[in-house]
């Protein structure tokens, strides 16, 4: 007698979380779009007020469609348990204000997405949280960084915007090795590009808005605890470890054990802070996901069909994908991501700002705006947009050319977008005197 | 709390209380391999209840010190250690799967000392496949993954926990993997030896209830007739959407009927 399987991704992708709705057998996850829920009687109220039964109270802290979502999730990915949040920024933020408070510090890859950035960077601090950056694709580099008060260690699974694959194995060791949990951004990558728990990440954070929803339609955040952090051993996390005056005294490892974390950060930082995910939101992210493995390997695929094509080009000076020749983490992606690197590259036109702006103004089929992550294809041109503050010598030290192109690559037919890339490439070398 | 039973440092959750001999007590007991963490909520609910609440790690399990007790017999004594050290006369015993079991013979062996007892995910005997057995015995995670996958109904193989944001399934898999080389094996061990409890049960006098999982698949309802035979008027609660992680697949249900003893 052998053990039976667990169900694989792509079932879980559908079933996970979900049951037929108990109320009217519905089959779809129903929107349950409402802010409170009638207790039966006060004793029943007092019971869910105090953790005694399962249930729900007010929107803000749990919600039935929500939590289908999350356990989808947290399935997923091998966790114990998840949190949906109001955007994938508002998932950082639950997750870091639930592990340390002001004096702490944070050991981060310096290649992150702008908004975790700018979080880390400019508004912590002014809450007495510090972070360090360093060079993502040296774990040594984290351990040197690592001080008394270090609480987290964060990158992304793909760095932004030159796709640095973190070496999670590696900086898991440095982090646990310190007593600290390894959190992971895996926003471009989903569950089914890579597996950060079975490398040895603690948390992970998404923007559900981008490949897990897929049809970037709705804002929302996941945040997932894996349950095999020892918040005790480290000695480091007394909002966990130690008795909470917020809740009568509660002792989260006591009484919640691997699931801890995502407890506390339930309890406290969605109560107090309020970052919850709307039903209609997770609903939608719930359908996007549902195709989630479908839709990867069509992105993948296509990006590998747009790469090769841009690599022939005579324009395009530099194809940053991590699969290609050429890119330091070829041989760390082979190992860590063999289905694919995702769908968001970036690539060098020749040409400059000009060429850069004018190839981007000649597409049709790829959408020109700030998302990543959508079935269509999207474009932007970093220099005149999201980094358009920062002169040649900033953008240079930050990876970006002056005609630096991004792309997201979709789900539509290969040839209508090399046909697309083909007009803006006609249309950057005008721009750049070339007269074609 | 930590508290010292027959010499060994050990721990058991009383929601942070002391106990307050004014106070009937309640003793929850988990199952193979697992530990307290299992009976938060009904913890927490019977202490606001007016309980003293006292979920146990057995030795060797969770927080508590010590190896892993071998026999059902010995656990039942060791039981008897905590109300001893707890200074507490008589105690209510709710215990799931080997917890029942202990359970059970304590209520048979010791009987002055339990007023009441309820028996989560039960049967007697409670027999143990090789092939569990074999795995938990070579520490192989399989052994988990058995355990994990047919101790929920197959309606939540995919979760729908009501309780929310937690994945059941990989919540009582990481509680497996916590538990120290060698325990389940003991526990699982434990369990298929006990081969009394059919004629234990007969000894009880004191009111017990049985909660059964409909769709319970390592203890069926239907394995349970000659325990329910050999009771003296038991109690029996059949939650319809249940397996054998009953705590975990209805929370709410085993609630309530543990009112009916409590």
């Amino acid at each position: 007698m052998t053990a039976p399987d667990y169900p694989g991704l792509d079932t879980l992708a559908l079933h996970a979380g979900a049951q037929p709705d108990p109320a009217t057998g519905a089959r779809a996850t129903p929107i349950y779009q409402t802010a409170s829920f009638c207790f039966p009687d006060s004793d029943y109220a007092a019971s869910l007020f105090n953790i005694e039964r399962a249930g729900h109270v007010y929107s803000r802290l749990s919600n039935p469609t929500n939590a289908v979502l999350e356990e989808r999730i947290a399935a997923l990915e091998g966790g114990v348990g998840a949190i949906a949040t109001a955007s994938g920024q508002a998932a950082l933020h639950l997750a870091i204000i639930t592990l340390m408070g002001a004096g702490s510090h944070i050991v981060a890859s310096a290649a992150l997405y702008g908004g975790s950035h700018n979080l880390l960077a400019y508004t912590l601090p002014r809450f007495g949280i510090e972070t360090t950056f360093v060079d993502p694709r040296d774990p040594q580099a984290f351990a040197n960084a690592i001080q008394d008060n270090t609480r987290l260690v964060f990158g992304e699974t793909l760095g932004n915007p030159s796709l640095d694959v973190l070496n999670i194995p590696a900086i898991a060791e440095v982090a646990h090795a310190a007593g600290l949990p390894l959190m992971v951004d895996s926003t471009t990558t989903t569950p089914y590009l890579i597996k950060p728990f079975e490398l040895g990440a603690d948390i992970i954070q998404h923007s559900a808005t981008k490949f897990l929803s897929g049809h970037g339609i709705v804002i929302g955040g996941l945040l997932v605890d894996s349950g095999q952090f020892d918040w005790e051993a480290s000695g480091k996390f007394p909002t966990l470890s130690e008795p909470y005056a917020g809740f009568h005294n509660l002792i989260f490892t006591e009484e919640f054990g691997p699931s801890a974390m995502i407890q506390r950060a339930r309890k406290e930082g969605l109560r107090d802070f309020g970052a919850c995910m709307a039903p209609t939101s997770a609903f939608h992210i719930l359908q996007g996901i549902e195709t989630l493995s479908v839709r990867m390997a069509r992105h993948v695929e296509n990006t590998r069909a747009i790469t090769a094509f841009l690599l022939e080009q005579e324009q395009v000076t530099r194809v940053g994908y991590p699969e290609l020749d050429g890119h330091p983490d070829q041989a760390l992606a082979a190992e860590l991501l063999p289905n694919g690197c995702g769908a968001v590259f970036s690539f060098d036109l020749a040409g400059g700002r000009a060429a850069g702006i004018a190839f981007v103004d000649a597409l049709s089929v790829f959408s020109h705006l700030a998302n990543i992550g959508d079935a269509k294809s999207l474009v932007i041109h970093p220099a005149s947009t999201t980094h358009h503050r920062m002169d040649a010598a900033a953008l240079a030290a930050g990876g970006i050319g002056e005609g630096t192109i991004r792309l997201s690559i979709g789900l539509e037919d290969p040839k209508d977008l090399k046909a697309d890339l083909k007009q803006g490439l006609r249309a950057a070398g005008k721009a750049a005197g070339g007269g074609r | 709390m930590r508290i010292e039973v027959h010499g060994q440092p050990v721990y058991c959750y009383t929601n942070s209380r002391d106990i307050d001999a004014s106070k009937p007590s309640i003793v929850f007991i988990h199952g193979s391999g697992m530990d307290h963490i299992v009976w938060t909520l009904a913890a927490r609910h019977f202490a606001r209840h007016g309980n003293n609440v006292i979920s146990v790690d057995l030795p060797g399990h969770g927080r508590s010190e010590g190896m892993p007790l071998s026999t059902v017999e010995e656990m039942a004594n060791w039981i008897v250690g905590v109300l001893d050290t707890l200074k507490i006369d008589q105690a209510a015993l709710v215990g799931h799967s080997l917890g029942s079991l202990i359970s059970l013979e304590c209520a048979a062996s010791h009987s002055p000392r339990v007023r009441a007892i309820a028996l989560v995910g039960t049967t007697t005997p409670m027999p143990v496949s090789d092939a569990i057995l074999n795995a938990a015995e070579s520490n192989d995670h399989a052994a988990f993954d058995m355990l994990t996958q047919w101790g929920f109904s197959k309606r939540h193989q995919f979760g729908g926990n009501r309780n929310s944001g937690i994945w059941m399934i990989g919540n009582t898999l990481r509680l497996y993997e916590q538990s120290g080389p060698g325990v389940l094996f003991h526990d699982m061990r434990a369990c298929n030896e006990y081969i009394a409890g059919t004629e234990q049960a007969a000894k009880i006098s004191c009111p017990t209830l049985l909660i059964l999982g409909a769709e319970d698949r390592l203890t069926p309802v239907r394995s349970t007739r000659a325990l329910q035979e050999a009771i003296s008027s038991p109690i029996v609660e059949v939650l319809p959407e249940a397996g054998h992680t009953i705590m975990v697949e209805a929370p709410n249900a085993m609630l309530d009927a543990l009112h009916r003893v409590l």
